[in-house]
This record gives C-alpha cells, structure tokens and sequence, in this order.
C-alpha cells in the first residue's frame, strides 16, 4: 500500500490557524483549484510522512459545524458524505484552537458521529502557558476516542508527532463519542428501521442540510421523516445543548485554567481600536499608508518591467531574422505578456496587506466597528471586506460576500463592489494620469498625480456606497437578517502563510488574466496587421500616389505607410465604425479599438495601445507611455491625450463595467444573468454619460 | 420589560435564560449561545450596535435586534 496515497481532510473552525497547518504539513507543494461548477477554493497539498508514505492534504474551507450556512460549508458535507468521491477521507484531521476547544470540540464530535477515523489535532499550544491552561491528553484521548496532537503550527513544533499519528491512522477508532440520537429516540429509531443500511448521523444531515446526497433518493428521506422547519431548528438545537453538556463533562477533567495567570492583551488592544474616536482614525490611517505604500513601492518595479519589455521588444525585431513571426512576437507577444507581467507589484503588495489584516485578527474588529453606519447605506459590517478586497480584484471580493447572511445585504455588497477601484484600473488610470495631469507638488508635499489617484479611489468608493443606498431604496427583499461575527484573538501575522497567499493569489490572477490578455494581443496583432481591400494592400503605391509633389524621406514614408495600413486594417475598420458614437468622449478610433478589447479586462486597454502604436507608430517612442504622448489627431493637430479627453477617459473606466469574469462571477453567485445585465447596462450607460459630460465641459 | 442581553451594561456577566428558536440564528447557538451559559458584554460598537460579547468563552459580535431577543438573568455580584 506504500505507492498508494492516504487521503486526509483538514477540517476545522475558522481562526483555528488550520490553513497553517496545512502549510507546515505541504509547503509548497500545494495545488489551489475550484470545486466543478462552483467558485469554493480547493486546496490541496501533499505531503511525505514517515515509512515512506504519501499522503494528499485537504484543506476544506473553515466551518463552525457540519449545519451548512453557506456554499463554502456545503462543499464539506457533500465530501464527507461521500464515500465514492476520490477524496474521501482515510482520516479526518480536526483542527482546534487551545482557548478555544470547548466550541471548537463541537464540531469534532459530529465528525466523530461520521465514522471516519479523527484526529484532534490542538493547536496554538504555545499559548498555553501564557493563557494558564493546562490538558489532561491521556483523559482527553479516552472519552472523546481519538489521539491527540498537541501543536504549535507558529512555532513549529508537534508536527513530526502529527505526521507519526496520520500514518498509524488504521489504529485510530472511528466510533462516536456520543449518542446524538438520544435526543429523540422514537423518531432515530424508526429512521435507523427505514434506512438499515446508512449512517444514522449521515441521515440526519441529509434531513437537515440543504446538500447533494449521491447515494440515497433525498425525496423518498423527506417525505416520510418529514417535519417542519420549526421542530427541525428544535431538534438541531437540542443536538446542539447534548453535544455541549457532553464537551464540558468532558472538559471538566480534561482542562483546567488558572485564570490568575491568565494575561489579558486583547481587552486592552480591543478598547482602543474599537474606540468611537480612535478606532475609526486607526482604520483610515491603515487604509491611508496600504494605498500610499502600494503605489510608492510598486512604482521601481513596475517602471523597470515596462523598460525590460520595451528592450526586449527591440532587440527581438532587431536580432531575430525579418519576416511575420518576428513582427508577431516583437509586437504581438512581448507587448501582450509584458502587459500582464506589470501587474506583479501591485497586486503582490495589495495581497499582501489583506493577507496581514486578516491573519492578524483586525479585520474582524473593522467589521464591528463599520456595521452600524455600513447598514444605512443597505450594506452590513462585513461588506467592509468585500470592499477593501475589490481593490485588488472584484472577483475573490464578490467571493468573499459569502459569509453575509443576510441576502439583500450580500446582493447589494456583489452589485456595488466591482465600482471600487480594482488593480485592472491601475494601469489604465497610471498611464493617463501620467499623460494629462501635471507632475507637480501641492503645498511641496502633496504630488498631483498621487492625489488625482486617490481621488479616483475615492470616487470608486463613493460610487459604490451611493448606488447601495440607491439599490437598498428600490430593492424589495426580506429576508431573516441576522449578523454574527467570530471576533479572533489577535496574532502577529505569520509570513510563511502571508507569503504562500500573496504568491497563489498572485499566480491566480497572473495565470488567469494572463490567458485573456496575452490571447487578446494576438488576435489584435492580426488583426492590425491584415486588411481587406485595396486600401491596406495596395499602401505603398497609394502613399507614394498620395506624396507625388513633395517627396517624403524614408522614415517618414515607411511611418506614412504604416499608419495607411492600420487605419485600414480589419481592427482599423472596427475601431472606425465606432468612432462616432465615442468622439463626442474625446476619444479617436484608435481609443475605440481599446475600449472594445478591453471589454472582457481593462487592462487590456494599455497592452492593446501599446500594440496598436507598436504596428502603427513611429520607431523612436520605446515605451508606451512616450508613444502615446506623441499620438496627434491629424485634424486639429492637438494632442490625442490632453486634459479633457484625459479625465473623460479616467472617468469612463472608473465607472464603465468592463470585466466580463466580473458579469460571470456575479452570475455565479447571484444565480441568475437578471443582476449582471443589471451591472453592465446601470455601470456602462453612467460611464458613457459621465464621462460625455466632463468631454463636453473641459474641452 | 424582560431583561434581555441587550440590557446589559459593558463590562456585565450574565447567564442566558431563554430565546425564541425560530429568530435566533443557529449557529449563535453553536458558538455557545445556549440556556444556562453565561455571557458578558465586553464592547459596545461606536453609535451603541452591535454587540461585542463573550458567550460561554467565545467572542463573538451581535446586532441589537438580535440581542432582544435573548433573555437573561444579570448576575449581581460580577463573579
């Protein structure tokens, strides 16, 4: 059996420190992947055990118990149901905190009541001392029939005695440790009598939860053990009380705590950030210093990946033989990754600061401090992560509306987030901002163009409280409104998990975006570089046609030329047939081509004016940014980006919804196209208006 | 009017007496939120909701309308 792997899951409450569990056990060597059909992140790791044994390490999202509240929690009862599924587990891990155990031991015993061999696994034993507490582990392994490991996943120790006790898992009992049925003996026992052949405790979840069963026809459990909702909660909370007189029992012998050793620091931490005045003052100066940071530190980075790009570029058309594939890869392909590789910094150092508040614990202490006003505007506490998250991505923030139980208030937290200023602006926004406004100092501190930045957050922000409170006035839903928050104990961010999350999250959106954009660049390469007609095959004759009477020089004919050919190129054509519905914007037809491959991302929109200019410009520019500065409307003889059309196009992007993994995550979790047409027609129509009206007024 | 959690003052002990099932959400329960378990106001959020509580060990922050719900019995000498 040493070839074959073990299967072990991860389970746990959240805050129990299970996620850094699992990246002591794997380390790197972690897969992160979806459930089929759903956005729930899959986590899995492998890991090499004593005696030469493998195993595959689950991580399952974090739950308080096995009655599911969210799609997050279904996915761990539908695994632990099934026994066929590949990944069922030869033993359960069960992750507790130390100060903690007596709620987290909850769910211990219900996975108990499954029958699959458990290990508790009691981390944060570190804190022990400081805490006062003391275990009796031989007790505690007798009444609650398990092994124990007792670990610290921060300071690294127990998880070689952890690894011993999984390979021995054959030797671990796989009996309950309590008999749940007790609380109503007459209905279990006829429902043992139907159903002979099942999990009693499995039944009951498959009664109770609103989950996919494979092996049994849920319909036929239903109907005839059917009761009504009420006497359902009834029996669920009477499960609960049963399940905790047993734990303190257990606990009673198992665990003491000398409260006069016992030091209090998150009282004392928790009066001052959750303090009326200083709270909100430390939350905006958090915010403050993660936007100015971002930007300050990115800034090196990203200027010297944009230069390598742009090097790289030159020396592949000018070393690599002439010919098609040269131009593709020189303008096609090194523009188009280069494009998405200037994310990195941004997004890493977004990740980043997230990852920190999380793991630390304030985060939580964000959400209670923020409900009360969050709920005038229709939105709850725990919209506030959503909406920090959405300026990395409106992808994982519209994931992570998941835990507001509310549904209105989750609704109009997933409508209004992708308004907040997401990463794919950035590049959009640095690039123009460049361009049209001036790189002076204010009061010889405040720099113009980090604080039109800002102000474009501010306005995202804004954006998205002003439509919840619009959303809250015209949507006419009730629901049970109800609103629980785990409030944790603070921690000093481990790096090891700050960094493996800042580095998946990071590939994530490299590896997903990338596909999009990098395919794009090709397909626009094309689709510049060809034509129908004469017009485009035909440009040399029509330009020396065109320039009879005063000769041009070379360069300036070979520009000429090009410019000719894309104009009439197919992308030419299309960006063409645009162009009246979006001069009044200010924008040109090259503009147009942008907006329209930058529909599926935004931040398509720079790659694709870096490949445009790349066909159709002048040599001498070698970054995009001096291409575009040197863009002149042939008409006028002005500047293409100047002030007016400059803001108007800020504007269009801060408000215009051109995601389409946005429309396509919303779906998902809405469960209907209704609310993402609502998205793009509501976001899109206002971009334009807004967007019209500032062209109108500056130019 | 009944004494409920919301009647505590910050820093006040409590042991929870009753609730109606059906409005009190279930995973509160979970978190120890049951009858005959103490609780203790710990934080009142800026603007006086929700509430920061300690019910039978964990911390965990309600809303108001919540908190009405759950009656209790003030326990006088803040043991």
């Amino acid at each position: 059996m040493t070839n074959q792997n073990i299967n072990v899951a991860l389970i746990g409450n959240p805050n129990t420190g299970k996620t850094s569990v699992f990246n002591q056990l794997t380390g790197l060597n972690q897969q992160v992947g979806n459930y089929p059909g759903i956005t729930v992140e899959k986590k899995i790791g492998f890991c090499k055990l004593p005696n030469n044994v493998k195993a595959n390490i689950l991580d399952l999202p974090g739950t308080y118990s096995l009655n599911a509240s969210s799609i997050d929690e279904n996915v761990v009862i539908e695994l632990l149901l099934n026994k066929n599924d590949k990944l069922y587990p030869d033993v359960a891990l069960v992750v507790t905190d130390v100060e903690n155990l007596k709620r987290n031991l909850l769910l211990f015993t219900q996975i108990k009541d499954l029958e699959i061999p458990t290990i508790l696994v009691i981390n944060m034993a570190d804190r022990m001392k400081f805490k006062g507490i003391t275990l009796d582990i031989p007790y505690l392994e007798e009444h609650l029939k398990t092994k124990i490991a007792l670990i610290s996943s921060r300071k690294n120790f127990g998880i070689d005695e952890l690894k011993k006790l999984i390979v021995s898992y054959k030797t671990i009992s796989s009996e309950p440790c309590l008999n749940a049925s007790s609380i109503d003996p007459e209905y279990f026992n006829s429902l043992r009598k139907a159903f002979s052949n099942q999990l009693l405790y499995k039944l009951w979840l498959v009664i109770t939860q609103d989950v996919n069963f494979l092996n049994l026809e849920r319909n036929e459990i239903r109907s005839s053990f059917t009761k009504s909702h009420s006497d359902l909660k009834r029996l669920q909370q009477k499960e609960t009380i049963k399940r905790y007189q047993f734990i303190n029992d257990v606990l009673k012998e198992g665990l003491k705590i000398d409260t006069t050793i016992a030091k209090d620091f998150r009282s004392k931490l928790d009066r001052v950030l959750t303090h009326k005045v200083w709270g909100y003052v430390i939350f905006f100066l958090i915010l403050f210093v993660i936007f100015q940071s971002i930007f300050e530190w990115s800034k090196i980075p990203m200027d010297f990946i944009d230069g390598t790009f742009a090097t790289l570029s030159t020396l592949a058309a000018e070393e690599l033989p002439a010919g098609v594939l040269t131009n593709l890869i020189s303008q096609g392909i090194i523009p188009g990754i280069g494009g998405i590789l200037i994310f990195i910094p941004q997004i890493a150092f977004l990740f980043m600061f997230i990852s920190i508040l999380e793991e630390s614990g304030y985060m939580s202490r964000v959400v209670f401090l923020m409900d009360k006003i969050m709920r005038k505007f229709g939105l709850s506490g725990k919209s506030v992560v959503p909406l920090i998250s959405g300026t990395a991505c409106a992808i994982p923030a519209i994931m992570a509306t998941r835990n507001i139980e509310n549904w209105k208030e989750r609704l109009i937290t997933i409508l209004v987030t992708p308004f907040t200023t997401c990463s794919a602006r950035l590049p959009v926004y640095a690039i123009i901002i460049a361009l049209v406004i001036p790189d002076n100092r204010v009061f010889g501190f405040l720099n113009m163009q980090g604080m039109t930045l800002m102000l474009l957050y501010l306005l995202g922000f804004g954006m998205a409280i002003f439509s919840a409170y619009i959303l809250n006035k015209i949507l006419k839903i009730k629901g049970k409104t109800y609103f629980v928050v785990e409030m944790p104990n603070y921690k000093l961010p481990l790096f090891k998990n700050v960094g493996i999350n800042v580095i998946e999250k990071t590939k994530a959106f490299i590896f997903g975006a990338g596909k999009i954009i990098l395919a794009i660049s090709i397909v626009l390469w094309f689709l510049a570089s060809y034509g129908p007609g004469k017009k485009f095959n035909n440009a040399e004759t029509i330009v020396t046609e065109n320039t009879k009477q005063n000769p041009l020089s070379e360069a300036e004919f070979e520009n000429a030329v090009a410019s000719q050919k894309l104009e009439n190129s197919y992308i030419g054509l299309m960006g063409k047939t645009i162009e009246p519905a979006i001069s009044p914007l200010g924008y040109d037809w090259k503009i147009g081509i942008a907006i329209i491959s930058s529909f599926a991302a935004r931040e398509v929109f720079v790659g694709t004016l870096a490949t445009i200019y790349s066909v159709g410009g002048s040599d001498n520019e070698v970054t995009i940014k001096n291409k575009m500065a040197a863009e002149i409307n042939p008409v006028t003889g002005e500047k293409i980006f100047n002030f007016a059309s400059g803001i108007s196009l800020l504007l269009f992007y801060a408000f215009a919804m051109q995601c389409a993994s946005t429309l396509a995550v919303t779906k998902k979790e809405t469960n209907s196209w209704k609310w993402p047409a609502g998205q793009l027609i509501f976001m899109s129509g206002f971009a334009y208006v807004v967007a019209l009206i500032a062209y109108q007024i500056l130019k | 009017m009944q004494t409920t959690i919301h009647s505590l003052k910050k820093g006040e002990k409590a042991i929870i007496k009753d609730f109606d099932i059906d409005i009190v959400p279930l995973k509160l329960l979970e978190m120890g939120c049951l009858p005959g378990n103490m609780v203790e106001l710990l934080q009142i959020a800026p603007f006086g909701d929700p509430l920061y509580l300690n019910i039978n060990g964990s911390h965990v922050a309600i809303r108001v309308e919540t908190a009405r719900e759950i009656e209790v019995e003030i326990l006088k000498n803040n043991l």
